[in-house]
């Protein structure tokens, strides 16, 4: 999903004969899956698209940890409560791990935080939605997660090194995260009237926005090509969200919710089912800035960065301190 | 109610409370490192509140649980330190808070392992490795933010001017304290005063912040006989899907 | 913008007695504070038990075009490898 939305500044695939020899040697080494280190030549268009593809998926995991943890402290008994935060503080550390990765291409988490926090780098439109019952909690892990780790498990086998790397540590820890949303679910779904409705109430909400986190139509995604051919885009965006749909319609008839489609119905020739595409001008709209937390959650960013400068600062002022201390002892 | 029950809820209390102030950080922190840090210390105290209050309840005997009195008791029913229900202020404000209980949390379950009770030390034997982390690592921030930047050195000292009037409370015994001093079961608190002083005098020092010359203490937050108005706070959210759907499991 | 904190390399020697691995990257006002940053961080899910940091400006990599006379000469020592040696198995374990 992180990955779907992102621009490759490549111009096109190139055709063999218009490589120069060492784009050729790239693409071959790309081809027989041997690994992108970071200090391989590369081209240009791959370094920058893949640094706008993990900081956007990095941001997207840090941005991610406010509409859960909008829930950390009303959580509804001790266990939950420390599972949640658990939870969220995996996104804090995939967030980190994937910066990481994308240090290695030659830019800072710095850079990459300032260029999210002055809206020159954008995160996945799905945290632009609130989490307003405790059933989110569930639906989030469970569908949102579920999207999530349906892009992620392909991304492991990406052609840079780093990244992949960054992806197969995240993909063990993220296994209980989906696992947990649909425990909270199962709960409720078979909890009090009260319960059910938030279980329904909260599908209903997430069930299109999860759609959308698989990007536009490819017959709409022009940049996909050269992604796919640098093996840094595994699948297409249609591919992905039709295996989502499939997998997780029976998932929510055996909670006994509804999905909030009319037009869902199995197709027997293709294999899989038949839905209703997102309102795609919504989601437009999200992603130019005016989804229904857009504003919450860059604000929310915006001070956590800047009331936390004089503490960074402070922290390195002591460190350089010490450092001259131990320099002239020595 | 007896003396363990009573000691259990203090105990538990504490890390429910301060476990709930430090989780309300989590994505919100200066930098990713510490957001991270400051999460694994909720967790580490809301573990040691399902221990604490699992023995309250067991020993209050009518078939409650952890989860019962954690969110169906009212604020005069808490027995927390009021240190650990104040708010969080800026980062610097939190880690000198932490810094101030995590001294004497880590005196006390280091006594506690001796208890005369198992349950407690069995407690104490798995609490005590993750506050000695806890005060290793809240220490160590309150040393760099007070010897930092001549910003961070202010806020720091206001930090701590604002929040040692509450450690006297920590070494303030009252009948419950005194009866599980007599009983074993936990030590005799004034007796933990010198040792705690002794190590908030050395941090002081090296984070060149001066402790503050009153020893006037805030207190009733352990007796319950008065909180700060923030507890209330703490609990409408802590407590809100549990009153408001009463009976349903989640 | 203020300054970033350095970049650091995480390395942790798991539970099984293997040697220390490399397992991130993260960043840190000193090298005491690396190392309990990666406890933090790395170690989450009981991972490690030892810890090594090194700022990452500090590490010397070979570069990829050496790869070739770096590393192929160990290819032809196959002789290194235990199962070059057909052992019958009537000798049993070795």
């Amino acid at each position: 999903m992180y990955a779907q939305m992102v621009k490759s500044t490549g111009a096109g695939v190139k055709s063999r004969e218009e490589m120069s020899a060492e784009e050729a040697a790239f693409q071959d080494r790309i081809d027989a899956d041997i690994k992108i280190e970071p200090k391989d030549w590369m081209p240009e268009g791959y370094r920058k698209t893949l640094i706008r593809q993990i900081g956007q998926h990095a941001h997207s995991e840090i941005v991610g940890q406010l509409p859960e943890g909008n829930w950390i402290t009303r959580a509804p008994t001790l266990e939950r409560k420390a599972i949640l935060l658990a939870k969220v503080q995996d996104e804090a550390g995939h967030g980190l791990y994937l910066y990481a990765a994308a240090e290695t291409l030659g830019v800072s988490r710095d850079e990459l935080t300032e260029q999210l926090l002055d809206g020159r780098m954008k995160y996945s439109s799905i945290f632009n939605y609130p989490t307003l019952n405790w059933a989110d909690i569930g639906a989030v892990g469970w569908l949102v997660d579920g999207a999530a780790i349906m892009n992620q498990v392909p991304l492991q086998r990406t052609s840079y090194g780093p990244y992949s790397r960054a992806m197969i540590r995240i993909c063990k820890e993220e296994s209980f995260h989906q696992r947990q949303g649909y425990d909270i679910m199962m709960k409720m779904a078979q909890g009090t009237e009260a319960q059910k409705k938030m279980a329904q109430d909260a599908l209903n909400r997430l069930w299109y926005p999860s759609l959308m986190m698989f990007g536009p139509s490819d017959k709409d995604s022009v940049h996909s090509a050269q992604s796919m051919a640098w093996k840094i885009k595994m699948d297409s965006n249609d591919e992905l969200r039709q295996k989502f749909v499939d997998q997780t319609v029976p998932q929510a008839e055996y909670l006994g919710l509804t999905v909030p489609d009319e037009n869902l119905k199995w197709n027997e020739e293709k294999g899989g089912y038949d839905f209703s595409e997102p309102d795609w001008d919504e989601f437009f709209d999200v992603l130019q800035g005016n989804g229904p937390c857009n504003v919450d959650r860059m604000e929310k960013r915006n001070a956590a960065w800047d009331n936390g400068a004089w503490v960074r600062e402070g922290l390195m002022a002591h460190a350089e301190k010490r450092a001259v201390l131990k320099t002239a002892a020595e | 109610m007896s003396t363990l029950y009573d000691f259990a809820l203090r105990m538990g209390d504490n890390t429910l409370i301060l476990g709930h102030r430090v989780s309300e950080w989590c994505g919100h922190a200066p930098v990713l490192e510490e957001d991270i840090a400051l999460a694994n210390t909720a967790l580490d105290l809301i573990g040691q509140t399902q221990l604490w209050l699992g023995l309250a309840a067991e020993e209050e005997g009518s078939g409650k649980t952890a989860d019962d009195l954690a969110f169906l008791r009212d604020a005069w029913e808490f027995r927390n330190a009021l240190l650990c229900e104040l708010p969080n202020g800026d980062f610097g404000r939190t880690l000198m808070r932490q810094y101030l209980f995590d001294e004497w949390h880590l005196l006390m379950l280091k006594a506690l392992q001796g208890s005369s009770e198992k349950r407690v030390s069995d407690i104490a034997d798995k609490a005590v490795k993750e506050v000695s982390y806890h005060v290793e690592r809240s220490r160590d921030t309150v040393i760099g933010l007070g010897d930092g930047t001549a910003e961070s050195h202010k806020r720091m000292q206001e930090a701590l001017d604002y929040l040692y009037p509450y450690v006297g409370e920590l070494f303030t015994p009252d009948a419950v304290d005194t009866a599980a001093a007599e009983a074993g079961l936990a030590p005799d608190l004034a007796s933990l005063r010198a040792p705690y002083d002794e190590a908030l005098a050395a941090t002081m020092a090296e984070a060149t912040l001066s402790l503050p010359d009153s020893r006037f203490a805030h207190k009733g937050g352990r007796t319950g006989k008065m909180h700060t108005e923030h507890l209330g706070h703490i609990l409408t959210q802590m407590q809100w899907l549990q009153r408001a759907y009463p009976g349903a499991a989640w | 913008m203020s300054k970033e904190w350095p970049l650091w390399e995480i390395f942790i020697r798991g539970q099984h007695g293997l040697s220390h691995r490399h397992v991130g990257s993260l960043h840190a006002p000193d090298a005491e504070m690396a190392i309990k940053n990666a406890r933090d961080v790395y170690t989450r899910r009981n991972e490690g038990q030892s810890i090594w940091v090194v700022e990452a400006a500090h590490i010397t990599a070979s570069s990829p075009s050496d790869k070739g006379p770096m590393y192929e000469p160990s290819e032809s020592k196959v002789y290194r490898h235990p199962t070059f040696f057909d052992i019958p198995e009537d000798v049993g374990a070795m």
